[in-house]
């Protein structure tokens, strides 16, 4: 890619590249400070008349009734699972898709192995009901 | 400004693994799971002084934005009052200190063996995916498998909670 | 002037120089670009979803103190000021810390993804991206990835039915749509062969742009991006008609106001990413703006035509709002686990196949 932007390749040589980390850190502030000053700003003008039924939690007009901490359904957890294993799978696919242009028919059938034995898996899920909402 | 850099990430590491396990402040798993993500993400701060960009992305993608959710949704699934007031048990004690020491053993090996002042590695995510592909083919592929095992773990799990 | 501000310029080393431009970049590009955008898209909403009711929405205000209106651009000034004013209660009830983090924690990530977009090829000798990082995509997905802690804290902290029940509804809704969003575009990647976004402006100005090369990739981002951000038809974590407001009913004045930026800010934010994923990012096709600016016209006209394809998908974005109803969510579970994903799994599969077919032949 570097023929057709030369100029972009001239600007942006890669022993800079962990400064541009830094700009990172930078932005990270900037992000903080966008979130936060608001926040800060709202605490010093905004009034303050607190009551007892401002405080009490929202419900449709009733008295709230005890903690809102609920357990959850299973199902919610079961999700999370799927995806923690899915999230692993993806991030070696990217590597793969990288280095795609320059990579033997072996890291293709490699490849294909993952992909295989992980839509077998989700297959799995599926037919075992786990992916359904019931 | 490196060595300033990594004595930032680090103490900040630190002080967030201390936090998660040793909280004076608060008995609340929810503080210490997000503690936990402050202390991944500081992690991943020392990878990018490194040159290990890969791993940093990966590092908040996989820890900080998916296994911590996983905890997070473990929590809440608990009761957590219950949690909260929960004593560490002795079998937990001996466990726990058992993992540690391991893991301890571990890294002082990987410390002796590796050769002082390495360079830091240079290389991008296609280096790494060529490797991957070329010399580490077969734990790829064994990676892969345990992916399976994981789900049909996540079904073990499921066809149990719903009897 | 100019020659002032070039001597001065001339007389800083390489490393100031990249510093000085690296804190104007990210100034200017937070506050000058994505402030006025997520402000205006907020008006944008109000006044197009009138449009399509056949209302009027808010056409009053104009330049403060005036009797000037200029079709109600005043507005967002309004409302911030209204935001700001106020009376901001934290409930008795709810676990304060976790209560102030959370509407922070919505708002850093959407802001924090911006970083690695190219929003103009060079103005001058400075490449107009705030981090130019090599993992692009995948920091990109990173910190998305991050910004469902937002919503669940805030459930969480908020210790009250209707909040926590949006909160984990939508952070389920959020991980499962992760999947497909990140299966969805490996196929852009093995076409460009690298993982940074500006190789891939490059590879999309060499040819055709990659909405036409990967249409079903496109469409399964587009969809995924509508339930990352909780828009409609995907917003389970309001679902107003049964949860009152989501993960937020608690919240009042600038701690609710930061999770409503913070939504916008996130469509600012993926529709941006799909503009230079599918779209081209900065360029265009005609009167060689193909390739870098070599001149600061064509250099500011190149951020001109990348903000003009950001606002025409934001339009799309408010537009699917106000045309389609909500989905139930075992329908949206339905859809992200068993349609998009196998799709993407098998729209990966068939494009590396096709790239495989296509050496082997040449």
């Amino acid at each position: 890619m570097g023929d057709v932007f030369p100029q972009l390749a001239a600007i942006s040589p890669d022993d800079a590249h962990g400064a541009r980390y830094l700009l990172l850190a930078v932005m990270g502030v900037v992000a903080v400070g966008f979130a936060v000053a608001p926040l800060l700003l709202s605490a010093l003008v905004a009034p303050r008349k607190p009551s007892e039924i401002k405080q009490s939690p929202f419900e449709c007009g009733l008295e709230s009734k005890g903690d809102a901490w609920v357990q959850f359904r299973v199902q919610y957890y079961l999700y999370a699972l799927a995806f923690v294993i899915f999230d692993v799978e993806v991030v070696f696919i990217y590597p793969w898709a990288a280095a795609f242009t320059n990579l033997s028919t072996g890291a293709l059938v490699a490849m294909g192995v993952f992909v295989l034995l992980l839509a077998e898996g989700l297959a799995y899920l599926w037919i075992k009901g786990v992916l359904s909402w019931k | 400004m490196h060595a300033t850099l990594f004595y930032l990430f680090a103490a900040l590491a630190l002080m967030s693994g201390l936090l998660v396990a040793f909280n004076p402040f608060s008995r609340n798993p929810v503080t210490r799971a997000m503690f936990l993500v402050l202390a991944m993400i500081a992690l991943s701060g020392l990878f990018v002084l490194l040159h290990a960009y890969f791993l940093a992305a990966i590092q908040v993608l996989v820890y900080a934005g998916a296994v911590m959710v996983l905890f997070l949704f473990v929590i809440m699934l608990m009761d957590l009052r219950e949690s909260e007031r929960r004593r560490v048990g002795a079998f937990a004690a001996v466990l726990g200190l058992a993992a540690v020491s391991g893991l301890g053993a571990l890294l002082f090996g990987a410390l002796r063996q590796a050769p002082a002042g390495t360079e830091a590695a240079v290389g991008s995510t296609r280096d790494l995916g060529r490797l991957l592909f070329t010399q580490h083919l077969f734990p790829f592929e064994i990676v892969s498998v345990l992916l399976l095992v994981a789900m049909v773990g996540v079904i073990m799990l499921s066809q149990r909670e719903a009897e | 002037m100019i020659d002032w501000i070039n001597n001065a310029i001339a007389g800083l080393s390489a490393q100031e120089q990249f510093a000085l431009f690296g804190l104007l970049k990210i100034l200017v590009a937070v506050f000058a670009i994505v402030l006025p955008l997520v402000a205006y898209s907020v008006v944008a909403e109000r006044r197009i979803s009138a449009w399509i009711q056949d209302r009027v929405g808010p056409n009053r205000v104009g330049i403060p103190f005036t009797n000037v209106r200029v079709w109600g651009l005043g507005q967002p000034l309004a409302d911030g000021v209204k935001v700001l004013l106020k009376e901001d209660f934290t409930p008795a009830h709810v676990r304060t810390a976790y209560f102030w983090l959370a509407p922070m924690v919505a708002m850093v990530p959407a802001l924090l993804t911006l970083a690695v977009i190219p929003f103009g090829s060079v103005l001058g000798a400075q490449p107009m991206v705030m981090a130019d990082l090599n993992v692009g995509i995948l920091y990109t997905f990173g910190i998305t990835s991050l910004s469902v802690y937002g919503i669940v804290l805030a459930g969480y902290a908020s210790n009250s039915k209707y909040p926590l029940l949006g909160g984990i509804r939508a952070s389920a809704q959020m991980i499962s749509y992760e999947i497909a969003m990140g299966l969805s575009v490996i196929p852009v990647f093995l076409l460009v062969g690298d993982l940074n976004l500006g190789q891939v402006i490059a590879y999309q100005a060499g040819g055709a742009w990659l909405v036409f090369k990967q249409p079903l990739a496109f469409a399964i981002f587009l969809i995924a991006a509508f339930a990352e951000t909780n828009r409609l038809p995907f917003d389970m974590a309001e679902s107003e008609s049964e949860l009152v407001g989501g993960y937020h009913t608690e919240y009042s004045s600038m701690k609710f106001a930061l999770f409503f930026l913070g939504e916008y800010a996130a469509m600012v934010a993926v529709s941006a990413m799909m503009v230079v994923l599918f779209f081209g990012g900065w360029t265009l096709p005609v009167a060689g703006l193909n390739q870098p600016a070599t001149s600061l016209g064509v250099g500011v006209l190149q951020i001109a035509v990348f903000l003009a394809k950001v606002i025409v998908l934001m339009a799309v974005f408010i537009w699917v709002r106000w045309m389609l109803p909500r989905f139930r969510y075992d329908q949206l579970m339905q859809l992200g686990w068993k349609r998009l994903v196998p799709l993407a799994l098998a729209n990966i599969v068939a494009t590396a196949a096709v790239l495989f077919w296509q050496s082997t032949k040449s």
